[in-house]
């Protein structure tokens, strides 16, 4: 299918942010531009591409494209193959960028300026950002950026991109680059200036600037060497006229690495961390859930008082603040979870869990990089999912998709948080460990088992040629984790949560309260009203099929706003039993009334739900956008309602018969 | 190329390297099982010439390992550091 589509590309000359992975570029891209993408320390961060404007120190309006990090222009997985795309003017709906700023790592130099050499190859008028200049000094690393220039040809300009105005120099470059860029239009000559602005045609394998010998040696060895194999030389001997030749190792990250990746401790440690993070989640987040619950309860109680007992009221009080207040409670776990994910992303420490897992992850037909996609999907399945673009093996990647909805995502939190309260006693177990938070940690790891397990039934469909996938990742050098970095990250994660809250939640919830509100009851009816409603009618014919797992009229309610969005069904569990209430019992907090009239097999029933079922579909949505077509989020939809149906049978009939 | 062939340095593939031991990269080959396997190598750093240490061996197996290549550590398949030819330096 031929697409004829005129793009329209914004006015203002394009600068394109191009280098190795975990090198700085979008920390650079948000100093520039202000905005705040993500940025963590490991390579595969950012998976697409993303555009800022600034302005520069002259006045002139720019435009910036963040890329993903590539080591070279032979891409291996489809992020990398996005930032080929643009430099190549291949990218839909961009044009070819206007200058390139190589982002180059000045801790690790010999392998980023290969990438600097591809790209002027490729034509591009270029220029060099050195960034971490601090780092590297910090580490005796000491370069001349003007020397560094000289021999390049391009201008190098040193830059700090964590440390605010760490871009300045930069912002001034690109200023002459633009006068550069401007005269070089009207005149078609190219005067030398203090900055050396090159343009080199694709077959300019020696450039000119480059010392003699240099010259001879590659051409010497024309006739075997690769591109690379050049450039290599090339920057060999560049970093030896700059006396850089010499490798410093980083003794810390090396040290750190001695326990961290030990055999035998580094596995313990990984397991401490998970189940720390766990214990802290429960005990951390008690004190501030309190105090929400307890000022949700007195908005209701005020507003029951105060507002006469109208539709409005119970709109109010049973539709919004027993619906959506009940959700807002868990947002001091989230934060608590993502506190700690943001820093374990920030020091550097994921890829090291990726490779002390990869072992366990090949055993059912992945590789350890499906990690950090999958680790990603503990926050949501969404970004995972996106993140899997890092996966370089097709299969690998699509087995990703398909099991990163069953880790446990932040909106599974709230549901599992009401029914753990709810039904597990809040004691301290096997000397000081909160059960609670063991059962809590038991739900994340039977998310990954299934996973797991799930990975390992496609391995025997769809793994039948033993290829071996590559790993070739990344271990970067530890880093403290900065605590603007952490502070913007919560900031972001709430201020979601909060959103969703107001949209999605609050909507869902108005509609079930609708749903739940009318018809009002017969004359002469008993039950409440609810059980005359449309939601109740809905209920009890759906409680047909999940009799069997347990699952009464009310929860059967819950599920099918839940569909959604997965907290929903917590908000419309609540406006359902505030609806149900007889009385003014209605402001009640959920815990204690679903533990009251729940069994406890079927409150472990719809935990075991919870594990498997797909209810998201935003998360269906992107796995079609992501895979391209409807058979992997078909795949999807049909495993994860089969697994949850069954275990939940299989949990409420053990459970009903051992313990009653 | 030309290869400084002595008794004590006989060329060896990084899959076999000792821990802890500075080698040197002589070549990259390819390997059918792994698909641009050499040039992805290239491309993280394994040119003839640069310093390679083994640090880590996985376990159980040892798959996978970790090498320090120039400045950058990276994680390999143990199939992927068999296409790296090398000598101690």
């Amino acid at each position: 299918m031929q697409e004829n589509k005129i793009y329209i590309h914004p006015t203002g000359p394009l600068f394109a942010l191009v280098g190795n992975p975990n090198c700085g570029k979008t920390a650079l891209f948000n100093q520039l531009t202000g905005n705040r993408q993500k940025v963590a320390n490991y390579a595969g961060v950012t998976v697409e591409r993303k555009e800022g404007r600034f302005t520069t120190p002259s006045g002139a309006h720019v435009r910036v494209l963040d890329l993903p990090g590539t080591y070279s222009l032979y891409p291996r997985s489809i992020d990398e193959q996005i930032t080929c795309n643009v430099l190549m003017g291949r990218a839909t709906g961009e044009k070819t960028p206007d200058v390139v700023i190589c982002v180059v790592d000045a801790t690790n130099l010999r392998r980023s300026l290969r990438i600097v050499l591809a790209v002027e190859r490729l034509g591009s008028p270029c220029m060099v950002a050195l960034n971490m200049v601090d780092e590297a000094k910090a580490r005796g690393i000491n370069i001349n950026a003007e020397k560094l220039s000289n021999a390049l040809g391009l201008p190098v300009i040193a830059t700090v991109a964590i440390q605010k105005g760490g871009d300045a120099a930069l912002r001034m470059a690109i200023d002459q680059a633009l006068i550069k860029r401007k005269s070089a239009t009207v005149t078609h000559t190219s005067t030398e200036t203090s900055v050396n602005f090159a343009t080199h045609t694709p077959t300019a394998h020696a450039p000119a600037h480059a010392p003699a010998h240099a010259t001879t040696i590659a051409l010497s060895s024309a006739h075997t060497a690769t591109p690379v194999e050049h450039d290599h030389q090339r920057i060999q001997e560049i970093l030896r006229d700059l006396s850089l030749d010499r490798v410093i190792p980083d003794l810390r990250s090396e040290r750190i690495d001695q326990i961290v990746l030990h055999p035998v401790v580094g596995p313990i440690i990984l397991v401490a961390i998970l189940f720390f993070i766990f214990q802290a989640m429960f005990s951390l987040a008690e004190i501030p859930m309190e105090f929400i619950t307890g000022a949700t309860e007195h908005v209701g109680s005020f507003i029951t008082t105060w507002l006469p007992d109208n539709w409005l009221r119970s709109l109010l009080v049973n539709g919004i603040i027993a619906g959506v207040g009940g959700v807002v409670v868990f947002l001091p776990q989230i934060l608590i979870l993502f506190f700690f994910i943001l820093v374990l992303e920030e020091s550097g420490y994921l890829p090291r869990a990726a490779f002390l897992l990869d072992r366990i992850m090949g055993s059912v037909g992945l590789s350890g990089r499906s990690f950090i996609p999958l680790l990603s999907s503990f926050a949501c399945a969404i970004p995972g999912i996106i993140a899997a673009r890092t996966i370089p093996n097709v299969r690998d990647r699509m087995v990703t998709i398909l099991i990163a909805p069953l880790m446990t995502c932040s909106a599974r939190l709230p549901v599992y948080v009401l029914l753990i309260s709810a039904f597990i006693p809040n004691q301290l177990v096997l000397g000081g460990l909160e059960l609670q938070g063991l059962v809590m940690f038991g739900l994340y790891f039977a998310g990954i088992f299934g996973a797991m397990a799930v990975a390992w039934f496609l391995k025997m469909f769809t793994s039948k040629n033993s290829r071996v996938r590559p790993l070739m990742m990344e271990l970067p050098t530890y880093r403290w984790p900065r605590i603007k970095n952490l502070a913007i990250g919560l900031w972001q994660r709430a201020a979601l949560f909060l959103k969703r809250v107001g949209g999605i939640i609050m909507i869902m919830t108005i509609a079930l309260w609708f749903l739940a509100s009318f018809p009002g009851a017969p004359d002469g009816a008993v039950g409440p009203a609810i059980e005359y409603s449309f939601a109740g009618m809905i209920g009890h014919a759906l409680a047909y099929v999940l009799e069997p797992i347990g699952f009464n009229w009310q929860i059967a309610i819950a599920l099918v706003p839940g569909m959604a969005a997965r907290e929903v069904a917590v908000s419309a569990l609540g406006t359902v039993y505030a609806l149900s209430a007889t009385g003014d019992a209605a402001a009640e907090s959920l815990i204690p009334i679903i533990s009251a009239q729940w069994s406890l097999a079927t409150g472990l029933s719809l935990l075991a739900w919870y594990v498997f079922a797909p209810q998201c579909l935003s998360t269906i949505a992107i796995m079609k956008r992501e895979s391209g077509g409807w058979k992997i989020p078909l795949i999807g939809l049909t495993y994860m309602f089969v697994l949850a149906y069954a275990f939940s049978w299989v949990t409420f009939n053990l459970a009903t018969r051992w313990l009653g | 190329m030309l290869l400084n062939l002595s008794p004590s340095s006989t060329p060896i593939t990084l899959e076999h390297a000792q821990i802890g031991v500075t080698y040197r990269v002589l070549s990259v080959k390819a390997d059918t099982r792994l698909a641009h396997s050499d040039q992805h190598l290239k491309d993280l750093g394994f040119l003839p010439g640069e310093h390679v240490i083994l640090k880590k061996r996985g376990v159980p197996g040892g798959d996978p390992i970790v090498v320090r290549i120039g400045s950058s550590n990276f994680a390999l398949r143990r199939a992927e550091a068999a296409c790296v030819l090398i000598e101690q330096a």
